[in-house]
């Protein structure tokens, strides 16, 4: 149990940190890290809090406790993956009407040279 | 009955068509010289857009590649900005014959009816249609005909004609990726009317078909799906027109 504990507290923490930098580079903006940075501790303060696991554990009904860690971590990602495909759907309609606006504008901006 | 001023126009949208665009402006200038044409260019990497200009037609050109949807809305936004009454869509491959459009303008104009479906399955004339798409189609009529509450022959045509009152919903909401099956359950819940008129179905005339047996499934998946969340979706509905069945 303390070996999936502790690989779970490294994944964690390396995702914090992958998060962070990417952060730094700019690779993602912050309002999407949020989601990431929340998800991420969570599972480190879970991770390294048994008390607490042992409780959620028992709560949801699954005897072993690193099982309900790995749920949850399901869970969590399951939420931030809908989020980003709502994200990513608003984004896609925006490109496409923006797309096409710049298309008819160009048509417009090509009749009037062709009229002047 | 021939338009006038800026009654109907015609949109052939295209993506790398360059061997049979420029054959489909033709054949709808001879047979409607007075009716303009306009070839909505999906980005094409090929001579799409100068063989279009070259057989007379205007063209909108897309910046990056928006699949089958927004390039038809794209044509429908123009024509409803620039003031259209009717548009007739002919697709850019050159399966559609221009000769059929005098029949889907007349009917769109006298019926009153909101959009007009060129079928090829009315007279049984879907000789140059896959056996795929006609079991797709089959299969499509069996699904529509509850939710549109009339039989629909051709559900994925993809050669209609609209008025102006589709192409104010149209510009404003459009499915983008399989449109044809879509749009009808999205006038329907407008009450708004279709008519169906009997039309050829040509053989390409350059080119092949993307279609393949995989991406059949995605499309009836996709489709079923994208039916089911319009007939959900809430929004409030017209009221029912007066006068009308």
């Amino acid at each position: 149990m303390d070996r999936l504990l502790n690989v779970m507290t490294g994944l964690s923490a390396l995702l914090i940190l992958l998060v962070l930098v990417s952060v730094r580079r700019a690779r993602i903006r912050v309002e999407y890290s949020v989601s990431w940075l929340m998800a991420a501790l969570a599972l480190l303060i879970l991770s390294r809090a048994r008390g607490l696991l042992h409780s959620i554990a028992d709560l949801i009904g699954v005897t072993y406790p690193p099982l309900a860690l790995v749920l949850l971590t399901g869970c969590l990602f399951l939420v931030i993956f809908y989020r980003f495909s709502v994200i990513i759907s608003q984004l896609k309609d925006d490109n496409i009407a923006l797309a096409q606006r710049v298309a008819i504008l160009e048509y417009h901006v090509q009749s009037l040279k062709n009229a002047g | 009955m021939s338009p006038n001023g800026k009654s109907l126009l015609v949109i052939v949208p295209a993506f790398n068509e360059e061997g049979a665009v420029g054959n489909v402006v033709a054949d709808v200038n001879r047979v409607m010289p007075d009716v303009p044409v306009l070839v909505v260019d999906d980005c094409s990497s090929d001579a799409t857009v100068t063989v279009a200009r070259g057989a007379g037609a205007e063209v909108l050109s897309l910046p990056h590649h928006l699949g089958l949807g927004g390039c038809v809305q794209a044509g429908y936004k123009l024509a409803f900005e620039l003031g259209y009454q009717y548009v007739i869509r002919v697709d850019g491959d050159g399966q559609h014959d221009a000769a059929d459009i005098p029949r889907i303008f007349e009917t769109l104009h006298s019926s009153g009816c909101e959009m007009v479906i060129g079928s090829r399955f009315i007279n049984g004339n879907g000789e140059h249609t896959s056996m795929v798409r006609a079991l797709g189609s089959r299969f499509f009529r069996m699904v529509l005909r509850p939710i549109l509450g009339k039989a629909v022959h051709d559900p994925t045509s993809g050669f209609v004609g609209v008025n102006r009152n589709a192409l104010g919903v149209f510009s404003r909401s459009f499915p983008l990726e399989y449109p044809e099956i879509e749009t009808l359950v999205v006038l329907q819940r407008r009450r708004f009317h279709f008519e169906e008129v009997p039309c050829r179905m040509l053989p390409r005339k350059s080119g092949r078909s993307s279609i393949t047996p995989l991406k059949s499934i995605y499309y009836i998946v996709h489709v079923l799906l994208g039916v089911f969340v319009n007939v959900l979706k809430y929004e409030r509905r017209a009221p029912k027109q007066p006068g009308r069945s």
